[in-house]
């Protein structure tokens, strides 16, 4: 860190070229494969949900692995991004950017509104009270006519591989410099010490309240990106197993983890993906995974540890492992 | 009809639910008060016996108590299995690997289930008379009796064995201090099985009078009972019998009301929200008591 | 005017008196000690003045302002920080971390310059690692900065405890029991650094300890608590001829 001073962009390193080199190959790789007919719609369309699935996975990360609370609304935040562009696209004639925010912030407006009350509650409590808000948002959409109601609700198709993957990109590079940041270590030491984190000087409310409003805007993020690729939203498919399935990607990964969450939400898109044919022998399969892993590795595949490039940088004191 | 009527019908209608609420509450409440796992399972068990039930009066054609004596067994035997299987090796690590391990064990049941079963869903068959009784303008079923009653007689039962018992006391102590029970000569193991083998058939005798009562069953049935059997058993205080009874009831009451009065899209609505209200009022449910952490 | 007033503090727990009626007066640079049989409620006491817990009745008044019922973090906000008796350290982070976010309340850049990577976030990083390090040398544990705190050695976790409360530079210090579980060498060389950092860092300190040797070393005054109550307060010498205190402490070890 001490040379950092001298350096004028210490964002130009080493490492991260060769992060946004790597990116660029991944994106282009596909790019190419999908322009000449070789990557099929179904496979463009896992690698798509793959996407949405990291950015769902670092969110729910940035909640529960880095700040330490177990909410399980996440599907919830990812329905009202999903509505509210659809709505601004759809009603409102707006451009799908424009909706793309505008869910995210409705969405992080949800987080901090939901978060407020909630985040005093422990453990279990919080858990099952967050799992029952995302449920009260999937029954407001179902009763909500105007948008589509219990039949859903139709989207003009306007993502595709190249908005998803750049904003998973842009979720990510986010999500891990908060991370790296002291107010993101300050979230942290909510998650290892409460008490003492408070007693440090940190507010601990509102260092939750930030870190589930920041969640739940990358999740709406994410549903905005569905929305406007699926054609079609309905509310069934927000409901408590849509965030019981982000929580598994992240518990997989690790907690505490981003490349981690990456991972896990990689594995388990892919893996849905290539158990398709077979839809309820899939489920069986996954479950059966997802016990043998937690009785293996229960911390996950990877813990807290981060899979990094930073051999790339020789060692230097106190540098940090993020990918910006 | 008038609105003492209403209220009574309302009464009836949610006693019924609430019973079964109860009756699925009481094991996640224990299980929860002994190794403190919110057994997402816990409602696919009640499923496993539903089916069970619907096999004995079905196929084999047998009378509604001892269907539901054998399906109360097997699923027992089933629970214990679940809980020595998945959730015996985590007891050391962390709740949250614990608590995926139970969603998991949940899919499991859940798409098992339409493995075995197939997806559709089946009707149960008249084990009653549908006779409709109708007493100054409230109407109920041979049904509402019979669910009311039966899980009278086994939350009596259940009060006997943890209050008289030596499993029950065995219970008591686990749930209080593990440490200190192994120490006093108490089979830890033992009476987290024994717990888990009441609980399961406490569902499953709740998944045979669910088919009873609303005729049909399928593999993801268990899915939102399950979850606000759950919401009950936090609503009484979780970990606290009585609490998951009076939650169960209370749930119950609540959604007949709701529906009643013609809302019955956002019946479950409410339920979460009243969930929400009593966890930030007071997160210890009903009847539980504020525990301070040391500093 | 005295740095920490405090008057006719009470606590109670369901109806049990846990503090009832302290009196309580420190004065800038002083090092006062306060002492007393297990259970007769000085953690409670630090858990009041920090914030942990809300008075029952009384007030607590810090540079002349009212503190009672303000949350922890608006107590080390104003300058009190604390030592934990079980040690509260954020295990799974880097030592060099743990001290890092006790200087979170200063640091020179926000959120937003935090995730765009602004010039001013690599400069508040660079002053903030620097800093921390610093800290960590004065107590010998800079080695060790990249280790995990729950992996250091107990004395050590309790180092780190101190210079974890350093870094959010408060005016009074509160250690709880700092020399619990250290053995007579590290007791003595304890006492050296508790003198030094008074010095250093302009500190107030007010110290909670069993162990009899390092509150007579150190402290300039000392007050006895006995049951929730102050029933002695002086000198180290006054203290020690004290009948009341004698018998107090007689009782324990008699009981």
């Amino acid at each position: 860190m001490s040379n950092m001073g001298k350096n004028k962009l210490p964002i130009v390193n080493r490492k991260n070229i060769i992060v946004l080199f790597l990116l660029l190959v991944v994106y282009g790789v596909v790019q190419i494969l999908q322009s000449n007919g070789i990557l099929d719609r179904f496979y463009t369309m896992t690698l798509i949900l793959a996407c949405i699935y990291i950015i769902l996975a670092v969110s729910q990360n940035l909640i529960t692995g880095f700040t330490g609370q177990l909410a399980i609304g996440h599907a919830g935040f990812m329905a009202i991004g999903a509505y509210m562009s659809a709505f601004i696209v759809v009603k409102m004639n707006g451009p799908v950017v424009g909706g793309l925010i505008f869910g995210a912030l409705v969405a992080a407006f949800a987080g901090v509104l939901i978060g407020i009350p909630t985040l005093r509650l422990r453990g279990d409590y919080l858990a099952i009270a967050t799992l029952g808000l995302g449920e009260i948002v999937r029954i407001i959409f179902l009763n909500w006519d105007y948008l589509g109601g219990a039949t859903g609700f139709q989207v003009p198709k306007s993502m595709n591989w190249t908005w998803a993957f750049w904003l998973m990109v842009l979720s990510v590079v986010v999500i891990n410099n908060f991370i790296n940041s002291s107010h993101g270590r300050a979230c942290i030491s909510i998650r290892e010490n409460e008490i003492a984190a408070e007693a440090m000087g940190i507010n601990t409310t509102k260092y939750k309240v930030i870190a589930f409003a920041l969640g739940a805007m990358f999740a709406g993020l994410a549903g905005g990106i569905y929305a406007n690729y699926m054609f079609f939203i309905q509310p069934g498919t927000f409901s408590f197993l849509k965030s019981f399935e982000i929580l598994v990607m992240v518990v997989l990964g690790g907690l505490g983890s981003i490349t981690g969450s990456i991972l896990g939400a990689v594995i388990m898109t892919v893996a849905s993906a290539l158990l398709a044919d077979i839809p309820e022998l899939r489920m069986v399969i996954i479950a059966v995974l997802l016990i043998i892993i937690m009785i293996f590795r229960p911390n996950g595949i990877l813990g807290t540890k981060e899979f990094n490039l930073s051999f790339l940088n020789p060692k230097k004191k106190g540098e940090e492992n993020g990918i910006t | 009809m008038g609105s003492v009527e209403f209220a009574a019908q309302q009464l009836i209608n949610g006693l019924s639910l609430g019973s079964i609420y109860a009756l699925i509450a009481l094991g996640y409440t224990m299980v929860y008060g002994i190794i403190q796992l919110i057994n997402f399972a816990h409602g696919d068990i009640m499923m496993v016996g539903a089916f069970i039930g619907w096999f004995c009066t079905t196929v084999l054609k047998m009378a509604f108590l001892p269907a539901l004596i054998i399906s109360m067994t097997i699923t027992a035997i089933l629970g214990m299995l679940i809980e020595r299987i998945a959730y015996k090796p985590l007891r050391k690590s962390t709740r949250l690997a614990a608590l995926i391990t139970a969603i998991g064990m949940s899919f499991f049941l859940e798409y098992g289930g339409i493995l075995v079963v197939g997806p559709q869903t089946r009707t149960f068959p008249d084990v009653f008379p549908q006779t409709l009784y109708n007493v100054g303008g409230v109407t109920f079923k041979y049904g509402d009796i019979v669910i009311i009653l039966t899980t009278v007689v086994l939350m009596t039962i259940l009060q006997f064995v943890i209050k008289y018992t030596r499993i029950g006391k065995a219970m008591r102590a686990v749930s209080f201090d593990k440490d200190a029970s192994a120490l006093m000569g108490i089979n830890v193991d033992n009476t987290i099985s024994a717990t888990f083998a009441i609980g399961s058939s406490l569902a499953a005798a709740a998944g045979v009078l669910m088919g009873v009562y609303f005729n049909t069953i399928n593999p993801l049935m268990g899915i939102m009972p399950g979850l606000k059997a759950f919401i009950a058993a936090v609503l009484g205080g979780i970990g606290i019998i009585p609490g998951a009874m009076l939650g169960g009831i209370a749930m119950g009451l609540i959604e007949s009301i709701v529906s009643g009065l013609g809302f019955s899209t956002w019946r479950d609505a409410v339920a979460f929200l009243i969930l929400i209200i009593v966890l930030i009022v007071k997160p210890t449910g009903l009847l539980g008591k504020n525990i301070r952490e040391k500093v | 005017m005295a740095l920490l007033k405090v008057e006719n503090l009470s606590k109670s727990f369901s109806g049990l008196k846990a503090v009832s009626n302290l009196d309580l007066e420190i004065m800038e640079g002083e090092l006062v000690g306060l002492i007393g049989p297990n259970g007769a409620g000085k953690t409670t006491v630090f858990n009041l003045l920090t914030g942990v817990y809300v008075p029952t009745e009384g007030t607590i008044s810090f540079k002349g302002k009212r503190i009672d019922g303000s949350p922890l973090y608006k107590v080390s906000h104003l300058g009190i920080a604390r030592t934990f008796q079980n040690i509260r350290l954020f295990g799974d982070l880097p030592v060099i971390d743990n001290v890092k976010i006790a200087y979170h309340q200063h640091v020179s850049y926000n959120t937003l310059s935090g995730i765009l990577r602004l010039p001013n976030y690599y400069r508040g990083e660079a002053e903030i690692y620097q800093k921390a390090y610093d800290l960590l040398k004065i107590f010998d544990l800079h080695e060790k900065e990249d280790e995990l705190a729950k992996n250091l050695p107990y004395g050590q976790q309790r180092r780190l405890e101190i210079a974890r409360a350093l870094a959010t530079k408060p005016s009074l210090l509160l250690l709880d029991e700092p020399a619990a579980g250290m053995n007579p060498q590290e007791t003595q060389n304890l006492m050296e650094l508790i003198r030094w950092i008074r010095e250093e860092f302009a500190l107030t300190i007010l110290l909670i300890e069993h162990d009899m040797s390092l509150v007579m070393g150190v402290c300039e005054r000392i007050y006895v608590l006995d049951y929730g109550m102050v029933i002695a307060h002086g000198n180290p010498d006054e203290i020690k001829s004290n009948p009341r205190v004698i018998e107090a402490y007689l009782g324990e070890e008699a009981g």
